[in-house]
């Protein structure tokens, strides 16, 4: 063998072999200060926690708050499912469960009901998880005054003394433009009578599910630096007015176009050849699973 | 859940100049002091003066030092001195705006007027200044969300005092800019393009919101037009005739504390050097710098 092509990188010897990271990437002295401050975030239902953010191998805001809180979780009996906009398989969904896989050698899934630990992105899974779970939400901006006041300063002080009136402006404003509340995802949500939290940006849908849940729902924003959390069976209610109350998405008359499901959160799809407006299931495993339950049911049916 | 009773409210007729000497002031302050600065030895004995109340070792500034006094029902107080005799900031403290230093303030209507307010929580006072008070600022800058909608700078007063029902937050909302003369085809466009004057005044409706029995008046027409200022002059004239709230109006414009205030107190450094009815102190000053002050009106 050559000097040369000794140096050159392998399969069989990588530049940097993966048994250089320590187990989940992360150091334990990371995890620790990201378990406390996730302890201390489930002690304060919808609290946000501030927390020595790391740095990853994947850019701030693309899921670093949410993929530090699963880091530092997981144990090599865990099972994580990754998701990123309800789809098991797009592209930063698979990066973050290679990562997840290659730095810490545990088993990866797609059936939420298997995972005992799930990162999401923009989605919580249709299938109701249950209180082995623990869902991950990752979080682009966790303050949900931020867009009524730039200040964290202020805002602190606003949350401390549960001054919410410019949130309700806010929905106010959207109400007399355009004549109802129009938030669509990140709706603003109170949590156990105390904060309001920004749920990340989860489709109205998925806001009943947070509350009284039996799973434990964490949220890490890795640029923003801040850790909070649903603890489980806690009361998290969507603002409403009196007169506007608040609404989760209609399918009126849709249904999956794959599964046919019409009681899951469907994403438009438009037909490349026809133009035509389609829908399907946003949450891809549950679709998949609900195919193949029906053909296993048809199977059995038929022998 | 009501909203605040109407604008025409009852329960504070007949509460003005014919009140009745006995009758509790619904604004008591004592002793109310508001250093700039942490202070040092050179500075903290009260004896001490310094020119400018800025002291030289350390740079600490008293810009309010043992202000008391009562404000009745229905009254207006005028409040005037020279830029940096401790006006604003004297109102500032009073709706905790600024941290007053040291002293107590009392509010008959809050807490049965027994606790001092500057010694209560932050959370207390949040909910003392959206119920009891209402601030009207030089800069509408300051008291209104430029880029929300009129209508909505009110309703943000009646969400802090749980008032969640949009239909009859705009009811209230109308019947407030009405008050003010805000066209009402126009209280859905954010105060931003509005006029100064109709700024100032859909502050002052905001400031109304909750029926607040004390309204604080900060130089409210500096900056305005003659025409303009005698509007918002006769608005706040109005209001006093027919909502009896008490109001602390500073101006260093003697014109405006003529027409306006019962009774008028004479800041300079700091410190209260004359105080009475207005037409006392316009008329026949006592105190040196009164003198002085009211012989430059042009």
């Amino acid at each position: 063998m050559t000097s040369s092509s000794m140096n050159r990188p392998s399969e069989q010897h990588p530049a940097f072999p993966k048994s250089a990271y320590n187990f989940a990437f992360l150091d334990e002295g990371s995890k620790r200060e990201i378990r406390r401050k996730t302890l201390k975030a489930v002690a304060i239902p919808g609290y946000q926690v501030p927390f020595a953010s790391r740095e990853l191998p994947i850019g701030r805001g693309w899921g670093t708050g949410g993929l530090q809180l699963t880091l530092s979780l997981i144990g090599r009996a865990d099972s994580v499912k990754v998701i990123d906009q309800g789809n098991d398989d797009s592209v930063n969904a698979v990066s973050i469960r290679k990562l997840i896989e290659e730095t810490s050698g545990i088993a990866t899934t797609e059936d939420a009901a298997e995972a005992t630990v799930i990162q999401s992105r923009h989605r919580v899974p249709e299938e109701k998880l249950n209180g082995g779970q623990i869902l991950v939400l990752q979080v682009p901006q966790p303050e949900p005054l931020r867009h009524v006041e730039r200040k964290e300063q202020i805002t602190r002080r606003l949350h401390a003394e549960m001054d919410y009136s410019a949130i309700w402006l806010t929905l106010y404003e959207s109400v007399v433009k355009w004549g109802s509340i129009t938030v669509g995802a990140d709706y603003p949500v109170l949590v156990h009578d105390r904060y309001i939290m920004a749920p990340s940006p989860i489709p109205r849908w998925d806001n009943p599910k947070l509350h009284q849940a039996e799973h434990l729902t964490l949220l890490g924003a890795g640029r923003e630096k801040k850790i909070y959390a649903v603890p489980p069976y806690t009361n998290v209610v969507p603002l409403q007015f009196e007169d506007y109350p608040f609404e989760i998405e209609h399918f009126v008359g849709k249904s999956c176009r794959r599964c046919g499901s019409a009681h899951t959160f469907l994403d438009e799809v438009t037909d490349g050849e026809t133009g035509e407006i389609l829908h399907q299931c946003s949450d891809t495993a549950f679709c998949a699973k609900t195919i193949e339950r029906r053909e296993s049911h048809v199977a059995s049916i038929q022998a | 859940m009501s909203l605040p009773s109407r604008l025409d409210s009852q329960q504070r007729q007949g509460a003005a100049q014919d009140a009745a000497p006995d009758e509790r002031p619904i604004l008591q302050v004592r002793n109310l002091n508001k250093r700039f600065g942490d202070g040092c030895a050179h500075c903290l004995p009260a004896h001490v003066e310094h020119p400018g109340n800025r002291c030289p070792r350390c740079g600490s500034v008293q810009a309010c030092i043992d202000l008391n006094f009562d404000l009745y029902p229905g009254e207006i107080l005028g409040v005037v001195g020279e830029s940096g005799s401790g006006k604003s900031t004297m109102v500032r403290s009073l709706y905790f705006d600024e941290d007053a230093t040291s002293g107590e303030m009392f509010i008959s209507s809050c807490k049965n007027g027994e606790s001092n307010l500057l010694a209560e929580s932050a959370q207390q006072k949040r909910y003392i200044r959206n119920h009891v008070m209402g601030m009207v600022y030089q800069n509408p800058y300051l008291g209104l969300r430029m880029s929300y909608s009129s209508s909505g700078n009110i309703a943000e007063k009646l969400f802090a005092a749980d008032h969640f029902h949009v239909g009859r937050i705009r009811e209230r909302a109308a019947e407030l800019l009405g008050r003010v003369e805000i066209p009402l085809g126009r209280m859905d466009e954010p105060p931003k393009r509005f006029s100064g004057g109709m700024q100032q005044r859909v502050q002052i409706s905001k400031a109304l919101a909750n029926n607040p029995p004390l309204l604080l008046l900060d130089e409210v027409t500096t900056g305005l037009d003659l025409s303009v200022q005698a509007r918002v002059l006769d608005l706040i004239r109005s209001l006093r005739r027919e909502l009896k709230v008490a109001m602390v109006v500073v101006s260093h414009d003697l014109g405006v504390i003529r027409m306006l205030a019962d009774r008028t107190m004479v800041l300079r450094q700091g410190r209260i050097i004359e105080m009475g009815l207005t037409d006392q102190i316009l008329e026949d000053p006592q105190h040196a710098y009164t003198q002085l002050l009211v012989h430059s009106l042009l």
